[in-house]
């Protein structure tokens, strides 16, 4: 198993705020790794700057021992990191098909059918809405459409900020259980969740952010028996 | 009176095919690109240079038209535009102002203040007759032109790969970044299409009404930014209807009411349509983030 994605020592701001105060850690090529921590932590800005969306200060962001700085944001994806965004951010105007069309943007055409059949296959759902703008969509669906877009651009590794978020008991169950298909099929995770219980339960390592630090990390299911954090994000 | 309409669909579809520059621009930039007026100005100087200084054929002079407002229009967004990608509006739209000056103000001293008559390019061409009446063949081939820019912009931002682009890019600049879409290119190709839309619009306007001096893409200019939120600012459609409408509106009003309050007629009905339905007539609202 190899390290797939390694940060070191990110130091990301926005103007004077210092919102990320020198963040590491890795994943591994198989692996589902969670980013847990409150509201406000850090974890959406730490993805946004791995997937290019925001620039880091300082540090390292080495993807497959390729070092990320100076790839152009919109040149990522093609590297085989995909990141599915907090609040899913689907194109509202667009029919399912097209969202997902746009996810394989980096993608040939024929890639594109293939990748399509596989992603109608993980969400039925999608199928039978082809033709639907997604902004009438569930919020459920919307989530599901998020990461089939997502998954379109046949990323190794796929980055999810949140994909429980505002969803019914019932659905955050279904997109944990497809997270964890996605995982065997052989997709690297990178997930971050406020919904610690749900992505410790899944994952197989897990690291804890708070105001812009990493503070614990280790195995999932060690962190979820530790009292610091039953006490912090398990609600006892 | 079917004169009157005839007339007022053509000058409209010519603020129609102005109008889908402006939507276009805002859709994706988000900002009305004021200058917009002012290269439909240079188109017309650009066709009037190429045929009757150099000779060239009307069809090479409005291809030459073209090629010179695409150029200009993407320069005009990389060199104006882009280093405020990330400015206040207000910044954004007193530059847009300034750009119109300098675009003014650089004409005046190629081509001066004097008004040089557009020479009718469509005069070979038979009128159609119609009733009592005979429909120039500027009106035809205004008319048809819109017909075609609109069917092949819609095919384009529905059927291509670039064109729907072009749409992820208006909703979501950070969304369609990662699906590996080049935000900056897409803008660029907006203002190339939208300029080279505006150029066609500029040959059509001056062999419509045959004065050309640099101000003369303000008038219509502005009209056509109208005709954008009457129909809905950022809806192709839109453009193409408000475009007509507006133009309906206007050669009416001047028929029927008083020449020189029909542009205050056009704007009432603008105010009037804004206050009973705020996104314009085929505009839709923004939907708000879940
Ligand atoms: N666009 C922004 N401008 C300024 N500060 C921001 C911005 N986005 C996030 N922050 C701040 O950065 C910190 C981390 O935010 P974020 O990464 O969104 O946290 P999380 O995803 O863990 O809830 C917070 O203090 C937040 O207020
Ligand atoms: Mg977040």
């Amino acid at each position: 198993m190899g390290t797939m994605l390694k940060v070191e020592d990110l130091q990301v701001y926005y103007g004077s705020i210092h919102a990320i105060k020198g963040v590491s850690f890795e994943v591994n090529e198989g692996e589902i790794v969670t980013l847990i921590g409150a509201n406000g932590a850090g974890k959406s800005t730490t993805l946004n700057t791995v997937g290019g969306l925001l620039k880091a200060r300082s540090g390292r962001i080495m993807f497959e021992d390729k070092d990320l700085h100076g790839v152009p944001a919109n040149k990522v994806v093609a590297e085989g990191m995909a990141l599915c965004p907090e609040g899913r951010r689907v194109f509202q105007h667009m029919t399912v098909l097209e969202n997902l069309e746009m996810g394989a943007f980096t993608r040939s055409n024929a890639e594109a059918e293939e990748t399509l059949e596989h992603v109608y296959e993980l969400f039925p759902r999608l199928k039978e809405r082809y033709r639907q703008v997604a902004g009438t969509l569930s919020g459920g669906e919307q989530q599901m459409l998020a990461m089939g877009r997502a998954l379109m651009s046949r990323p190794k590794l796929m980055m999810l900020d949140e994909p429980s978020m505002g969803l019914a008991p019932i659905l955050v169950q279904q997109i944990f259980d497809i997270i964890v298909d996605m995982n065997k099929q052989g997709t690297t995770i990178l997930l971050v969740e406020q919904n610690a219980q749900m992505a410790l339960s899944v994952a197989n390592r897990a690291y804890v952010l708070e105001t812009g630090r990493i503070t614990m990390s280790g195995d999932a299911k060690e962190l979820a028996a530790s009292e610091e954090v039953k006490k912090a994000y398990l609600g006892g | 009176m079917l004169a009157n309409l005839i007339n007022g669909i053509s000058l409209g579809s010519v603020y129609a095919i102005i109008a889908l520059g402006y939507t276009m621009v805002y859709g994706i930039a988000k900002m009305l690109n004021f200058a917009h007026g002012d290269v439909i100005m240079v188109g017309g100087y650009i066709a009037f240079c190429s045929i009757m200084y150099l000779g060239w054929p009307p069809a090479l002079a409005v291809i030459a038209a073209m090629v010179v407002c695409t150029v200009l229009g993407i320069v005009i967004e990389r060199l104006a535009y882009k280093p405020l990608r990330n400015a206040t509006s207000l910044a954004v739209l007193i530059t847009a102002i300034g750009v119109s000056y300098f675009l003014q103000n650089v004409a005046l001293l190629i081509w001066s203040a004097n008004t040089k008559v557009f020479p009718n390019i469509f005069e070979k061409l038979p009128g159609i007759p119609l009733g009592d009446t005979t429909i120039a063949p500027v009106n035809v081939i205004t008319v048809l032109a819109n017909i075609v820019i609109m069917i092949v912009l819609t095919l384009f931002t529905t059927k291509t790969k670039m064109g729907k682009a072009m749409r992820a890019v208006s909703e979501d600049k950070g969304a369609a970044t990662l699906m590996g879409i080049n935000v900056n290119r897409t803008i660029s190709l907006t203002f190339a299409i939208g300029s080279g839309l505006a150029a066609i619009a500029g040959v059509l306007l001056c062999t419509a009404y045959p004065t050309l001096m640099p101000t003369t893409g303000a008038m219509p200019g502005i009209k056509a930014f109208t005709a954008a939120v009457f129909g809905g600012i950022g809806s192709i459609p839109g453009a193409m209807l408000g475009g007509i409408l507006l133009g309906v509106i206007e050669i009416f009003g001047k028929a029927y009411i008083s020449t020189q309050l029909s542009d205050a007629i056009v704007f009432a009905v603008l105010i009037i349509v804004l206050l009973v339905k705020p996104t314009g007539l085929l505009g839709h609202k923004v939907h708000e983030k879940v």
